[in-house]
């Protein structure tokens, strides 16, 4: 287990055993074969034209592997799935990044990719709404839209010529996160779902899990949607929008203050991911809703779920689900 | 002074084509992409690999393929004194290099333009074939990593001593004075990426040897494809669907 270091007692260890060794039973005989280490070579049918994908090579006929992984096959296409590399982008995908750097008529962000990721000023709304050509003084106003350590969300919109990635922030749902925290997982265990904005009404808070392995807990902020043109466009909170923080006075303050609920909620939604990134299930909505329930139902502390008896009990609550949908599954 | 008995064992009671016991765990720097600790007998060296991540220093950039660092370095307690090494001292940037340079005939670096990766292997307790331990543990942090390799690279020392041929020595044979052969190989295509020796042999009798460090190379690709498979296996049955 990587992450964390848990010092587990005797019972606790015997438990978590059980537990990982039933998960195991339950995942089917072709996923284990399909495992394969670096210079495996690949069963191909050989009569087929065989299109070599990503992952794989071309030894004296053979197909061999250059990644430890999981053989994966579509119609013609083989390939190996890599489980613990870096984040592999699509066009389309929501990330969730931190802004490294200002540069000219650009940012540059951190996604847990081989580059840095660009977002052009021209991919990026501007603060008072209006589509126009980017200027010289909206250049030099870049720092206040953005700034370094940042965490912004957006969608990568395609592939520069070098390899790296552009970036896209055009509608209201992506730009500038606050008011929570980003949590950093493998993006393995992030599935290319429908659906990576979650709000959840319950706790009042957003959610946004990242393709990149860059998940956001933040409180919820309601999403002005532009859209709707018969709703005014509102000029006085753009003002206060384009103020620094540093001069807010006393009353916008209080309008920004989160209430203790809501950050409970928030640490405790985090501190479910972190456990369950650490025991290496994949990350779904439902999973984080179960074991933030399994700790109210438990009564236990926000920092006790991240001690050795949570990490056991979601380990056991996990084996039990996947054995509940197999057998719906049958 | 007897390396190798009548009987034909050795000063650690091995017989002369055995090596010693291997141990690998992956996972051990939770930071790393990729990190692993290798165990030959009782040297033990740990690997962590940074990458592929944007490239520190701009003017080092390749437009075509990846920049690889390599830091090799002893920690103060590995050996039996505890002695501060310097950073850039002859030996670690010799074996900085002889890292690096077997690591880069291996790793697909056109793959991934424009990057750096970085290979950190520190050696924790010391005693005889730290550079083969060190292959090793970074073959495995890269595979750990996920980085495209076109094989494995698996190193293995041996030596000669008392008209024997001896695989893998350990510290006190090494100190023997006689010759110790480093073969460094690719095992699938059966390529030698490393041969590095020390000291005299007559040239029947290196091949000798040569070959049989080529064997326990084999060995240990053996074992660490292994360890890897069942690392794969587990992550993916973790996963879940």
């Amino acid at each position: 287990m990587r992450g964390m270091e848990l010092s587990l007692n005797h019972t606790q260890k015997l438990r978590l055993q059980r537990a990982l060794e039933s998960l195991e039973s339950f995942s089917s005989a072709t996923n284990s074969n399909a495992s394969v280490t670096v210079a495996d070579s690949i069963p191909v049918n050989q009569e087929d034209g065989v299109l070599k994908g990503h992952g794989t090579t071309d030894l004296d006929g053979e197909v061999v592997a250059t990644v430890c992984g999981v053989i994966e096959r579509v119609n013609k296409l083989v390939y190996v799935r890599t489980l613990r590399a870096r984040y592999k982008p699509e066009v389309g995908d929501i990330i969730v990044g931190r802004v490294l750097e200002v540069a000219p008529k650009r940012w540059r962000l951190e996604i847990n990719f081989s580059q840095d990721a660009v977002l052009m000023l021209s991919s990026m709304n501007l603060p008072d709404g209006i589509q126009r050509r980017r200027t010289a003084v909206d250049e030099l106003n870049m720092r206040s839209i953005f700034e370094e350590n940042d965490v912004v969300c957006a969608e990568v919109r395609d592939f520069m010529r070098d390899g790296s990635l552009q970036l896209q922030a055009r509608s209201q749902k992506y730009g500038k996160l606050e008011k929570g925290q980003m949590l950093t997982i493998s993006p393995y265990l992030v599935k290319r779902r429908k659906q990576h904005f979650h709000h959840l009404e319950q706790y009042g808070i957003d959610l946004i899990l990242g393709c990149n392995g860059f998940i956001w807990v933040g409180e919820h902020v309601e999403i002005k949607d532009d859209m709707i043109e018969d709703e005014p466009t509102p000029t006085k909170p753009d003002a206060k929008s384009n103020k620094s923080q540093i001069s807010q006075s006393l009353e916008e303050q209080e309008q920004t203050y989160t209430p203790l609920e809501t950050r409970e909620n928030i640490c405790r939604i985090a501190n479910a991911i972190r456990v369950l990134s650490t025991l290496g299930f994949s990350i779904t909505l439902d999973v984080i809703l179960e074991i933030v329930d399994l700790s109210t139902k438990k009564g236990l502390d926000i920092h006790e779920m991240l001690g050795a008896e949570f990490c056991v009990l979601v380990a056991e609550k996990e084996a039990e689900r996947r054995s509940s949908s197999t057998q719906k599954k049958r | 002074m007897e390396y190798v008995s009548p009987e034909g064992l050795r000063l650690d009671g091995r017989r002369p084509m055995e090596m010693r016991q291997l141990r690998a765990e992956l996972g051990a720097v939770s930071r790393a992409d990729g990190s692993a600790v290798f165990e030959m007998g009782n040297t033990k060296v740990i690997a962590a690999v940074y990458g592929p991540r944007e490239v520190q220093n701009r003017s080092q950039q390749m437009n075509d393929k990846a920049l690889i660092r390599c830091e090799y370095t002893m920690a103060n307690f590995s050996t039996g004194d505890r002695l501060r090494r310097p950073k850039g001292d002859r030996r670690s940037t010799e074996i900085s290099l002889v890292i690096r340079q077997t690591m880069e005939a291996c790793i697909m670096t056109h793959l991934m333009p424009r990057s750096q990766i970085d290979i950190f292997v520190q050696v924790l307790q010391a005693d005889g074939g730290t550079r083969s331990a060190c292959i090793n543990a970074a073959t495995l942090a890269l595979a750990d990593a996920g980085i495209p390799m076109c094989d494995l690279v698996t190193s293995c020392s041996a030596g000669y001593l008392n008209s024997t041929p001896l695989l893998d020595l350990n510290y006190v044979e090494d100190s023997a004075g006689g010759p110790d052969v480093t073969v460094g190989i690719l095992p699938k295509l059966d390529k030698v990426t490393l041969l590095q020796m020390d000291a005299k042999l007559p040239m029947d009798i290196f091949e000798n040897v040569m070959q049989l460090a080529t064997e326990g190379c084999k060995a240990v690709a053996n074992y660490i494809r292994e360890v890897l498979l069942e690392n794969t296996k587990q992550l993916e049955n973790r996963r879940g669907v």
